[in-house]
């Protein structure tokens, strides 16, 4: 099957451009890095489904239809999208209200056990050894 | 059976509500449950084990995986399901005294007890390898609650953690070599792996993982340091674990196993070397001890390994005899360890240094203990006796029957040491409890006359049972008679005439009751012996096990998660470029690409590049966001090229949405993004971005120009038509062909915007502005044809050309989305474009008059929208079934309407409502957060700076 060359450096140019943004950390970049994306799988989608051609309706034309299948998953994608993209604006919005800016921070859980790391340290809920010995409820007296 | 089994585990249920009741009371009813079964099983069992067919049911699990639940009771399940039950009613009963009246912990003890007893029975009886290892680790599961019964002791926790991991542990090792046994032998049902056992490598490898989990149940070296830490549990469960369950399934499991596996190499020095080791440590261990309590714990230990040395030797001979340990051991071990209970509840202490006079306060509790302490340390007349002497007879000809030679003379050796250290102990133990010092006597609380029945009835059982070895070696002889015959025919008896193993339990009485008086000197020389050699001591060694695990998490956890999300996903491309980009240029060859299909995708696609590399290098966030809105247009313009229509609508209204969402959002962010400092790492990212936009269009021409197979769209014409009873495909592709995946697809949505709706108002209810709307509802326009809620804005954010705009094209939207939502079946519409129509629609009537005028246009909660458009495209999906379909079938309907002509009706429009539903929530949802959500905290904040 040959290829269409022009959605091909549509899908790569989308894709890298997509890419660029998510590795950034304010959330809105993210967020369109991750749009750009979707927009640049779903045309990747139509490459996929091989030449173009009329609309895969019954009867509308005698010219060869394209083909259905992956345009029934590539419509799922984009409504899926737009939620995602919403709860991530949520994300945004909410981490503008309590940090006055909406970049991605570093978790601060993460770095304690990497100082943990450093120290030669057992995890925080690790119970070391002591003598104690194990008593039954009940067998005090008081 | 399979009832039996069942009814446990619905007291189980019940107990709770039952403590509630009849508070410690509740045990006794409870009691019945193991007590009917206990009753109900004497039938078969002494069917089985008199010669009668094996009682066997299935009952179909998972067909699809060959999973059956299988029971059966056999001789062997059929005397330990005995064990287990009866000791079981009798504990529980006993717990009814045991506790004190109103203890606020037994609702969930009682349950759990039960429970675990249920388990144990399962394990007991179940004939599928897969079904015994449920209840194998149903019961490691349960006894770690009830060891943690008390959880606010952290040597408690950590007992109960011990025995979790260890047993843990052992189980999987188990079920992998349950896995491997099972396809080794074609069969997962025990009796018949056991009737034809697979030889080879990979069944030596399977029947030792088997045995890991075996030992570290039964807590035999180097797995036993977890048992006496065990005795943190209640003392009625240390009674019922110690005695007759939890220990007693590695047991039961070797002892099922050995008719079939003791000859593999390995089975027979594995199972002496540790049986025989544990009996010796054990036995030592227990000279030590003070708290009479934790004596009979290492008194199991030791027992343990007598037990698992006697049955793995594998013999006829030794199989009957280690079955009437077993029962023996079930006997006496629950009555001591319930003789202790009593006197911790009457006199407060465990401590033998502080018990005296116990004899003549208690006699009839301490005739019950003597007895089975004689049972114990092998005293005739006692079953303990009987069965001890048929052990030793046994190992007295293991050299010939097994082909041990000199090594079966050995095994005997430690076996009469074992047996002098067990006399030793034992003699401690009554001394302990009963004997009389020089030091004040406790007070004592008179123990109730059913607190002391459970022990004597246990104890005289074992009386009776040393009486009546000649029925009792025909019974129990049913199961060991499945191995061939050995140098002498095993017999329970109390006399066999002057012979070696008399001359050996005479040995072993001496001898122990020589250690016992020596007591000071043993002591001192144990201590000695400890102190000189630095012996690794097991439980240490664990501990170091775990902790370098935990040590090991904490490093690597250290290193990979560094917690910044960019590192992260930058991981995640650079794998996408190095391990598929790699394949790729391996895989590199004709690659046939042609030029565009017509001009319009040529223009599109160089806007779109031009858009998408100005919206990464866009620093103000708002045109970054309409840089983005053309590269959705002109997705939505190849759609169209492509010939796609309902792609292309779905694009274009999904973009216009998501840009009005963005711009809502960014009103109240900073207008430019952070600045960052010019570093490398800038160019890392187009580095990196450049390359996977490379990589992913290369994959693309690689991959597309890799078909082999002809595409199976263009098949779904027909059946589209046929079945789904619609001309466009794509949308009967969505509601019928493939459905379930839309289905999936909305609870995404559902989920995706209750997590928006919860970021904006957090705890409070985001119904609360519909409700407020509705009381105030008016019509939605006055006479002068503006909005009337939107009178709420002030006057310089009104525009009454857009309201007036607004009142004209409102209703015809939403007409519009119906029209689109029904019509998609034949032409491009269906419920997602439906649905987002009318999105907009309500968009346009917030934005021209705000939150207020958007609860007016939809006096309704959007979690309400999202889930009864879930709800009714589930009952779409189900309905079918109830008419003889499948799940999500449509069915098609003609119905002729007068004068109209025939209405064509097919039923999954209404899984299409659901959809159109959904994505109404969604947008509904979206609007009150992201709109006006934010316009009532922005209002707030306004109010409050105004006051300040």
């Amino acid at each position: 099957m040959s290829v269409n060359v022009v959605l091909v450096v549509v899908v790569g140019v989308l894709v890298g451009c997509g890419v660029t943004l998510v590795l950034e950390r304010s959330l809105t970049r993210i967020l369109v890095g991750f749009v750009l994306i979707g927009n640049g799988v779903n045309v990747l989608f139509l490459i996929a489904s091989g030449a173009a051609g009329s609309p895969p309706l019954i009867g509308a034309s005698d010219d060869p239809m394209s083909d259905p299948l992956p345009q029934a998953m590539a419509l799922t994608a984009i409504v899926i999208t737009l939620g995602v993209t919403a709860f991530g604006l949520a994300l945004a919005y909410r981490s503008w209200q309590l940090f006055g800016h909406d970049d991605v921070q570093d978790d601060l859980e993460d770095d304690l056990v990497r100082r943990r790391a450093e120290l030669d340290d057992t995890s925080a809920t690790f119970d070391e050894a002591d003598t104690d010995v194990p008593d039954e409820e009940g067998s005090d007296p008081a | 059976m399979i009832g039996l089994v069942a009814l446990h585990f619905l007291a189980a249920a019940v107990a709770p509500a039952l403590t509630r009741l009849l508070d410690r009371r509740a045990f006794l009813a409870l009691a019945l449950v193991p007590l009917g079964s206990f009753v109900w099983l004497l039938g078969p069992v002494g069917d089985v084990t008199s010669g009668g067919a094996i009682h066997a049911t299935r009952w179909t699990w998972i067909p699809g995986l060959g999973l059956d639940v299988d029971l059966a009771i056999t001789p062997l399940s059929g005397v330990m399901a005995l064990v287990v039950t009866g000791v079981g009613a009798l504990v529980l009963a006993y717990c009814a005294w045991y506790f004190r009246a109103g203890d606020p912990e037994i609702w969930r003890f009682s349950g759990v007890l039960i429970g675990f007893a249920g388990a144990m029975l399962g394990l007991v009886l179940a004939d599928n390898l897969y079904v015994l290892y449920v209840f194998w680790e149903l019961t490691t599961v349960l006894s770690f609650l009830l060891i943690g019964h008390n959880p606010e002791r952290r040597a408690n926790r950590r007992a109960a953690m011990n025995a979790l991991l260890v047993t843990t542990f052992g189980g999987l090792a188990m079920l992998v070599g349950f896995v491997v046994l099972g396809r080794e032998a074609g069969t997962s049902r025990l009796s018949e792996i056991v009737a034809a056992p697979p030889t080879g490598a990979a069944t030596t490898v399977a029947v030792m993982l088997v045995l890991v989990g075996a030992l570290s149940k039964s807590a035999l070296v180097p797995f036993h340091f977890w048992l006496p830490g065990a005795m943190a549990a209640p003392t009625p469960v240390s009674a019922y674990l110690h005695a007759a369950a939890m220990v007693k399934a590695g047991v039961y499991l070797v002892a099922l196993l050995a008719p079939a596996f003791a000859a593999t190499p390995g089975w027979r020095p594995v199972l002496l070397v540790l049986g025989l080791t544990t009996m010796v440590i054990g036995g030592l261990r227990a000279l030590r001890q003070h708290d009479i309590k934790l004596l009979l714990a290492y008194g199991t230990v030791s027992q343990l390994g007598f037990l698992i040395a006697v049955i793995g030797a594998g013999t006829r001979a030794a199989l009957l005899a280690g079955l009437g340990l077993v029962c023996a051991h079930a006997l006496f071990k629950a009555t001591l360890f319930l003789v202790v209970g009593v006197i911790d509840r009457s006199t407060g202490t465990r401590d033998l240094r502080e018990l005296t006079g116990l004899t003549r306060r208690l006699p009839v509790l301490a005739v019950a203990a003597v007895l089975a302490a004689a049972s114990m340390a092998g005293l005739p007349p006692l079953l303990g006796f009987t069965a001890k002497e048929a052990a030793l007879a046994a190992f007295a000809d293991l050299g010939q029957d097994a082909d041990l030679g000199a090594w079966g003379d050995v095994a005997l050796v430690g076996l009469v040491l074992g047996s002098v250290l067990t006399v030793a102990y034992t003699a401690r133990f009554v001394w302990g409890a009963f004997g009389v010092r020089d030091v004040p006597e406790p007070a004592i609380d008179r123990p109730a006359a059913g607190f002391v029945a459970a022990p004597v009835l246990l104890a005289a059982l074992g009386l009776v049972a040393g009486f009546t070895g000649k029925p009792l070696t025909e019974r129990l002889a049913t199961f060991s008679d499945q191995l061939p015959e050995g140098a002498h025919e095993p017999v329970l008896t109390l006399w066999h005439g002057f012979t070696l193993p008399l001359l050996l339990s005479g040995v072993a009485i001496v001898g122990g009751i020589g250690l016992w008086l020596a007591r000071r000197q043993v002591a001192a020389a144990q201590q000695r012996f400890v102190d000189g050699l630095h012996v690794p001591d097991a439980e240490r060694s664990y501990h170091a096990v775990v902790r370098a695990v935990d040590r090991l998490s904490v490093e690597v956890t250290g290193r990979t998660q560094r917690g910044s999300l960019p590192f992260y996903l930058a991981v995640v491309m650079v794998v996408l470029v190095v391990v598929p980009g790699t394949a790729l240029l391996m895989a590199w060859g004709d690659i046939s690409v042609r030029g565009p299909d017509n001009v319009l995708q040529v223009a599109v696609a160089v806007l779109m590049v031009v858009g998408a590399v100005l919206t990464v290098r866009s620093r103000r966030r708002l045109r970054a966001v309409l840089l983005l809105g053309v590269t959705g247009y002109g997705t939505a313009l190849l759609f169209v090229a492509h010939g796609a229509p309902d792609l292309a609508l779905t694009q274009v209204l999904v973009e216009t949405f998501m840009l009005v969402t963005f711009v809502l959002v960014m009103r109240r962010l900073p207008p430019f993004f952070s600045d960052r400092p010019f570093t490398t790492t800038r160019f890392l990212r187009i580095g990196l971005g450049v390359l996977s936009g490379v990589a992913v269009a290369g994959f693309a021409l690689l991959a597309a120009g890799a078909r082999t197979a002809d595409p199976i769209g263009p098949l779904f014409a027909g059946p589209a038509y046929e079945y789904g009873g619609g001309k466009n495909i794509v949308n009967v592709t969505l509601v019928d062909i493939r459905a379930w995946d839309t289905l999936g697809e909305l609870s995404v949505l559902v989920v995706a915007a209750t997590g928006v709706a919860s970021l904006i108002f957090l705890l409070t209810d985001r119904a609360t502005s519909h409700r407020s709307a509705r009381r105030a509802r008016r019509p939605a326009a006055n006479a002068d044809g503006a909005l009337t809620a939107a009178r709420t804005l002030p006057d310089t954010r009104r525009s009454t050309v857009f309201e007036v705009v607004t009142r004209l094209v409102f209703h015809g939207l939403i007409v519009f989305s119906v029209y689109l939502m029904l019509a998609g079946h034949n032409d491009p519409g269906g419920g997602f474009a439906g649905g987002l129509v009318a999105g907009l629609a309500l968009m346009v009537r917030y934005l021209a008059g705000g939150r207020r005028e958007l609860d007016a246009a939809a006096p309704i909660d959007a979690g309400t929208v999202l889930g009864l458009g879930l709800a009714v495209a589930a009952l779409a999906g189900l309905l079918p079934t109830l008419l003889g379909g499948g799940v999500l079938q449509s069915a098609i309907v003609d119905i002729d309407v007068p004068v109209l002509g025939t209405l064509h009706l097919v039923t999954s429009v209404f899984f299409d409502v659901g959809v159109y539903l959904v994505v109404i929530g969604l947008a509904l949802d979206v609007l009150r957060s992201l709109g006006g959500g934010i316009d009532k905290q922005r209002e707030r904040a306004e109010a409050e700076e105004a006051a300040a």
